[in-house]
Order: structure tokens, then C-alpha cells, then sequence
């Protein structure tokens, strides 16, 4: 299925995005927030809920959650946590401390690299729970003999970050979710790694006929832990939604278990009351009211993020913000370079093409390069001045990236010198003379020669020319030669 | 059982403060609170909070929380425009902590307290439905 859905319906997605906070202990207690230690080895009274502990909220959390909040531009309020009650064992307490009618930040957006902003309705904090692990049944809940937990997770902070129903399709709702990682990513609040299940992304998709506004009954999708995975999600509930609809029958609001194995979602049946949280507010813990000071300290601490930097590179290369080329290199952490070769009076709209393709296929290769700024862009003014041929300035960067070093002796080391034009003026001449009737069906007309004189230049040169320059040769040579034809 | 008398209700004067009214009996519910509470919302929220009543406490108890609701109709009467809610009665914000840890409990200790252990975990029956 394409990205934008089923043919006459339009696919409405809102995300739910939990993100796990880098901080060295959890939300409310010195318990270490660390992936992948010995199960309840990181566990204390307050996060396993015992009688008489009390929480105290985690300052370098609240640095975090503001650095999302003010780089997804949103509003920073004053708030207030809540208890959101209910018993399932991943949290011992029997309730989930969590933000419920004022979140930390409110209204914000998200811009994505089409140049579309998707509204942010919150991104507030809350405790993580702790990890079940369900045994028989191969996994399954339903199936499952019984069930193991371990509480290291419980307590972890978490911002969730709420969109609004703005994206349309699987593939929108995979840019966002590239997008909003690499900010989080950018500001230090996260590691990104999905795989961790440090980024874990709940997806509520409804369809609606094509043109019409209102939205459709939406179901809520769980359990997607890789973007793939999402991407298949999406497309296969709103296939299933526009088939209930087209049957007749009407969508269920409910929560989905998307199952990576069969490629379904699946309801899962749960007491309506489970969903009846009882918040109220947190008794053990006061306001959370960051000073004007505090908010503008990290306001200006964040980085430059992603969408700046695409217009950055835009501007210096003449590309749209919104090309591949451009969304490439800034993904890949390579703008700097393009910037380098920008302040450096060379073609920055070179550097990019070079960037996004060469260095980028390098990278897809090899998982890491360096490359030094002052030694790529020398290599772009070599091939902007007609020094390298494209096909050797390639060859150079590929060296470049491979051992590094000067791309002068580089090019030297390896016998890679693009004719001089006064050089390539003179092989072209000779081939035209050695080609009489070939040239003079050329010049009658027949441009496909063209093609046969620019292999006899490069067989000439031992494919030292710029074949671009050459074929731009013997066109302005045919046009001067008069009108023998026509 | 018998609830105590609430005091008498608060009532909007027309400069907009509050005044106490007498009503000569005192704390009668005045009809202000829309719904008073049934005994299924009781068992419902019993329910909730896992506690297994007796019919005898079901109405124990929904005629008290009928009380608590009166008293919830005091306050619906009063001038709170422009008035913040209060989240916490301590006039304390921003109660906050370093980022730093400390040692946690030894997992013998922690697994000892848990009805069955397996793996290093906590072990609990099989779950029907998935987290709420």
C-alpha cells in the first residue's frame, strides 16, 4: 500500500511518542536509569511503592522535559502532577504518577522536513513502568502461562509528547517520528534508540472520505517498536477501518495490539472500567514552576535543530529546504561540511550533491567516515575549477574519505588531471578530423554522434577530460560550422 | 451510623463575597449538587479500588459519601472567578532533587517480599487484557 493510503479516503493520524529522559537516576527516587542492568537490581522503597516513601522530583528531568518543550515551541506552564490509579502489576505502586489537566508544556509544533508544521497539543512527564515479560504462548499476553516483571524501568522519567490528528498516512507519520527523534536526539533529552525502547510511539488512526473535515472513529494502535513496524501498522488499520466502513458496519473506538508476526492489529478486550483512572493530584508533591530565568537558560543552551539547519543549507546550496539532497546531509550530520564550503567562497550547492551522494553512499557503507573540512572543500574548488572532471574529483573524495590526506596529492599519487581546455580543444579538434563523415552526419542533424565523439575524446584522454565540457564543445563547434542543414 | 452535622452552607452574597446562611437546620443537602451519589456509582468505584463490600456497607458508605457531597455543594456556591485553583496546601513550588543516585535495596530484599519468583523476577499470574 502507497504511503497515502486507500483510494478515496484520507488517513488521519495523531502520535503518542514516549520518550525515556537521559538522566542519570529516575524521576522521583536516586534509583540509576540504565538500559539492560540485572533485573530489580535498580529498585528502592519509592519506586517499588512501599509504605511510607515519598517522591521528590528529579531537577535534570525538568532541565529535559523544558529543552523538548521549548524546542517542539510550545508553551511552558506552570503544572501539576497527578495520580492516574489503576492496578496492573508493571506498576507497583497501583498508580502512575503522570501530568493530567496542566502539563509542563502545551501548543507547540514540529517541523517537518516537507516544510509541513504538525501541532504539538502537550509533552508532559510522567514515570515510566516497569518491564513484563509475558512466558508461554510464545509472547502473547492471551496466551501466555504467566507473567515476569522486573522493576528496574519503574520510575524512569518519560516525557510523552501528544500530536495533534495533523498527518496524513504511513509515510508522514514516519517523517514525524524521524523528525521528532532527531530533536530529541539533538537536545540531549534522549539516546533515540528505538530498539531500547527508549522512543516507544502509540498511533491513533482514524479514515475518513476524501474532502470531507469531520474525523472518523479513531482506535488507539500499540506495540509498534521499530518504524517499520509503524508504517505496516498504519497501513494495515486503515485498510481494515475503510473495509469495516465500506461493509457498512461502524468503527469501534478501542485500543489495538499491533503483532509484528501476523502483520494485524488485534483488539484487545479489556474491562471498560480498567480505563476509569481516578486522577487526582499527587498529595506527596508541590507546583512544578519554572522561573522566566530557568525557561530562557534553556532556551538559550538548545542546539540548532534540525529544521534550521535545512534552511541553513538550503540557502547556502540554491536546493529547496525540503529536498532529499538537503534532508540527507543534515540527517547524516554532514551540513557542517556543506556550511564549510559555503564560508569558504566555494560551490555550496557542489559540496551538497557530493555530500549526499558520495559521502553519504561511504557512510551507508561504511558506518562511520571522517572527513576533514578544509581537505573537501579544497577537493570542491579542484572540480569546481575544472581541475578534476567530476568522474575524478568522485574518485578523489572516495580516497579521501578511505585514508584521508591532501586531495592535491591525492589526484598527483593517483595520475588524475583534467585537460586543460586549450587541451581539450585540440583532442576534440583531432577527433573531428579523424571522424569526417561521422562529423558531417552530426552536423547534418543526427545528434546521436554525439555520443560516438565524446567516447572518442574520452579513449583519447585516457578519461582524463570533462565529458561534459567536451560534449558542450562539440555542439558550439557544430553551431558555428554554419547552417549545413536547415 | 450517625454523620455528624455539616456547617451551615456558604452562599453568594449579591456584592459577590460569601456569607455562612442559616437555614435553621443545619447541613441539609440544598439540591445544589446535581446528581447525589447511587449505590451503584459506590459499588462501581469499590469496584475500582478493589474492595469487596457488603450490602450493608454499600449503603454505609454511599450515604456517607452523600455527606461528602454536601459538603462539595458548600464550595460550588462560591465566588471563585479569577480564583487559581489550589493544587497542594503547602505554598511550596519547585521541591526538587540532583541527579544523583543512590544505593538501591539489595534484590534478595526486594524479591523476598514477593509472593513467587522466577528468573530474578517478580512472578505473577497470567495477565487478561493488556496495560490500561
Amino acid at each position: 500500500m502507497s504511503g497515502t493510503g486507500p483510494e478515496g479516503w484520507e488517513v488521519v493520524i495523531g502520535l503518542e511518542v514516549h520518550c525515556e529522559l537521559r538522566t542519570r537516576t529516575k524521576l522521583f527516587c536516586g534509583c540509576p536509569n540504565v538500559f539492560g542492568d540485572e533485573p530489580n537490581t535498580n529498585v528502592c522503597p519509592v519506586c517499588l511503592g512501599l509504605p511510607g516513601s515519598l517522591p521528590v522530583l528529579n531537577r535534570e528531568a525538568v532541565e529535559l522535559a523544558l529543552r523538548i518543550g521549548r524546542a517542539l515551541h510550545c508553551r511552558v506552564q506552570s503544572s501539576v502532577f497527578h495520580r492516574k490509579n489503576y492496578f496492573y502489576p508493571d506498576m507497583p505502586k497501583d498508580f502512575q504518577i503522570s501530568q493530567y489537566d496542566v502539563p509542563v508544556n502545551a501548543d507547540g509544533w514540529l517541523e517537518l522536513p516537507s516544510g509541513k508544521r504538525v501541532g504539538i497539543e502537550r509533552a508532559h512527564m510522567e514515570e515510566d513502568t516497569g518491564k513484563t515479560t509475558h512466558v508461554g504462548g510464545g509472547g502473547r499476553i492471551h496466551e501466555a502461562t504467566f507473567s515476569l516483571v522486573d522493576y528496574n524501568r519503574a520510575g524512569v522519567p518519560l516525557v510523552e509528547i501528544v500530536s495533534a490528528p495533523d498527518l496524513r498516512g504511513a509515510d508522514e507519520a514516519r517523517e514525524y517520528v524521524e523528525e521528532l527523534r532527531a530533536v530529541l536526539v539533538a537536545t540531549g533529552a534522549s539516546d533515540g534508540k528505538m530498539e531500547e525502547g527508549s522512543l516507544r510511539v502509540d498511533c491513533n488512526v482514524s479514515v475518513r472520505p476524501e474532502g470531507t473535515t469531520e474525523l472518523g472513529t479513531r482506535c488507539e494502535i500499540k506495540n509498534m517498536n521499530s518504524l517499520r513496524s509503524l508504517s505496516r501498522a498504519v497501513a494495515y488499520e486503515a485498510a481494515r477501518q475503510v473495509e469495516v466502513l465500506t461493509s457498512g458496519a461502524r468503527v469501534v473506538q478501542e485500543t489495538r495490539h499491533w503483532d509484528e508476526a501476523d502483520g494485524r492489529t488485534h483488539a484487545m478486550r479489556s474491562k471498560e472500567e480498567a480505563f476509569d483512572y481516578r486522577y487526582f493530584p499527587e498529595p506527596d508533591l508541590v507546583t512544578l514552576s519554572p522561573s522566566d530565568e530557568w525557561i530562557s537558560a534553556v532556551e538559550a543552551a538548545l542546539p540548532v535543530l534540525p529544521a534550521e539547519r535545512r534552511r541553513r543549507v538550503a540557502e547556502a546550496s540554491g536546493e529547496a529546504p525540503g529536498s532529499e539532497a538537503v534532508s540527507t546531509v543534515v540527517r547524516l550530520d554532514l551540513d557542517d561540511l556543506v556550511m564549510a564550503a559555503s564560508s569558504a567562497g566555494a560551490d555550496a550547492g557542489l559540496a551538497l550533491r557530493r555530500l549526499a551522494n558520495e559521502v553519504a553512499g561511504a557512510l551507508a557503507d561504511a558506518g562511520r567516515v571522517s572527513l576533514d573540512p578544509a581537505a573537501f572543500v579544497e577537493l570542491v574548488r579542484m572540480e569546481q575549477d575544472g581541475e578534476l572532471t567530476p568522474a575524478q574529483a568522485r574518485r578523489v573524495l572516495k580516497e579521501l574519505v578511505a585514508v584521508g590526506g591532501a586531495p592535491r596529492d591525492i589526484a598527483g599519487r593517483l595520475g588524475l588531471r583534467s585537460l586543460g581546455s586549450d587541451q581539450l580543444s585540440s583532442v576534440v579538434e583531432q577527433v573531428v578530423t579523424d571522424n569526417p563523415r561521422e562529423w558531417e552526419r552530426f552536423a547534418g542533424g543526427d545528434d546521436k554522434l554525439v555520443g560516438f565523439f565524446v567516447g572518442k575524446v574520452k579513449a583519447a584522454t585516457g578519461g582524463n577530460a570533462d565529458l561534459r565540457a567536451a560534449t558542450e564543445l562539440l555542439r558550439g563547434r557544430r553551431s558555428q560550422s554554419g547552417p549545413s542543414t536547415t | 451510623m450517625r454523620v455528624a452535622y455539616l456547617d451551615p452552607p456558604l452562599e453568594r452574597s449579591p456584592g459577590g463575597g460569601c456569607r455562612r446562611v442559616d437555614r435553621g437546620r443545619p447541613g441539609r443537602y440544598d439540591g445544589r449538587v446535581a446528581q447525589p451519589i447511587s449505590e451503584d456509582e459506590v459499588a462501581h468505584v469499590a469496584r475500582l479500588a478493589r474492595l469487596e463490600l457488603s450490602q450493608a456497607e454499600l449503603e454505609q458508605y454511599t450515604s456517607q459519601l452523600a455527606q461528602v457531597l454536601e459538603h462539595a455543594a458548600d464550595i460550588e456556591a462560591l465566588e471563585i472567578e479569577g480564583v487559581p485553583p489550589t493544587a497542594h496546601p503547602f505554598p511550596l513550588v519547585n521541591v526538587l532533587r540532583e541527579d544523583v543516585p543512590r544505593p538501591c535495596l539489595d534484590r534478595d530484599e526486594v524479591l523476598a517480599q514477593a509472593p513467587d519468583v522466577d528468573q530474578d523476577r517478580f512472578r505473577i499470574p497470567r495477565i487478561l487484557g493488556e496495560a490500561p
